[in-house]
């Protein structure tokens, strides 16, 4: 962390979030709409905005992402 | 192949895939269907599908280990029985959630979530076991930041900004507000590493961080540190 991630912290967007636990309970629902070529940031636009702001999410998310792909063989 | 975990499974108000469930479950595809089928009858198929559940579930965290390990002081037999222990936290979640999941997703994906989020938590905390989080007042974080090399072209400001922020941290936050963002911002400890040591959730703490850096920019602004950001 520098000066420069902090005041970058701080200017990200204040948007609606949906917080840890309503992203982790449509992630799932998430992912395959992505792998769909779905508008994801228009269908749950509160997700995507935590999934920039949660670090720990976004990793999951990654995850997910990769762990589906794989599952479909796409 | 590691044995699975002994799980006690209660699937309550529910005969095979009939009952309040069935209507919203018409709409499953093939494979998610088959899945809570197994899962949900008595006897020798379902004993057959938690055994395939697991292994899945497995492949799934040892993958996700893997991946992480190389950046996690962890490995061989030890990074396989957090694996071995995520897929097993990962199946008590899966089967006593089953009555929740109403095929919005395909079951497999479903059930991924669950085992992503069991090895990511275990891996991210694992490194903090019997650390010291560091929360005081007098955190050495200051200094370093006030110091990064990076900023040396601008040092002058960005000693002015350091000073602002941290100003700002005392006063315009509550202490646990403080703790908080000093440990996951400052010093980047993982929210669910904070989360347990505190006994709370990975969401409440974000919240916490969310709040707080809201409060920050605000002040920020208003000291002419930054420009403006349009609240939503």
């Amino acid at each position: 962390m520098n000066t420069e991630d902090l005041v970058r912290l701080l200017k990200t967007s204040s948007g609606d979030d949906a917080g840890c636990e309503e992203a982790f309970a449509l992630l799932d629902q998430y992912v395959e709409a992505e792998l769909e070529e779905s508008d994801v940031e228009a269908l749950l636009p509160a997700v995507a905005e935590h999934l920039r702001n949660c670090g720990p999410c976004s990793e999951e998310h990654a995850a997910l992402l990769v762990l589906v792909r794989e599952h479909m063989g796409i | 192949m590691s044995e699975m975990p002994p799980v006690t499974l209660t699937v309550t108000g529910r005969q095979g895939v009939a009952g309040s469930s069935a209507i919203a479950r018409e709409a499953l595809d093939a494979e998610s269907r088959a899945w809570v089928q197994s899962l949900s009858v008595e006897g020798d198929e379902r004993v057959q599908a938690l055994k395939r559940l697991y292994d899945l579930l497995l492949r799934a965290a040892r993958r996700e280990g893997q991946e992480r390990g190389r950046l996690v002081p962890v490995a061989g037999v030890e990074l396989d029985d957090i694996c071995q222990q995520a897929a097993g936290d990962a199946l008590v979640a899966v089967t006593s959630k089953l009555d929740d999941f109403r095929g919005a997703s395909r079951f497999t994906t479903w059930a991924y979530k669950f085992v992503v989020f069991e090895i990511s938590v275990k891996l991210r905390r694992h490194p903090w076991r019997g650390r010291t989080i560091p929360t005081a007042d007098d955190d050495p974080v200051w200094d370093r930041l006030a110091e990064d090399p990076r900023q040396a072209d601008s040092r002058l400001e960005s000693l002015d900004l350091v000073h602002a922020l941290r100003q700002a941290v005392e006063r315009e936050l509550t202490p646990r507000q403080r703790e908080v963002f000093k440990a996951v911002v400052l010093n980047e400890v993982p929210g669910d590493v904070l989360a347990e040591r505190l006994g709370t959730t990975r969401g409440a703490i974000y919240k916490m961080v969310h709040d707080a850096r809201r409060k920050l920019r605000r002040r920020m602004e208003a000291g002419g540190y930054m420009e403006p950001v349009a609240e939503a």
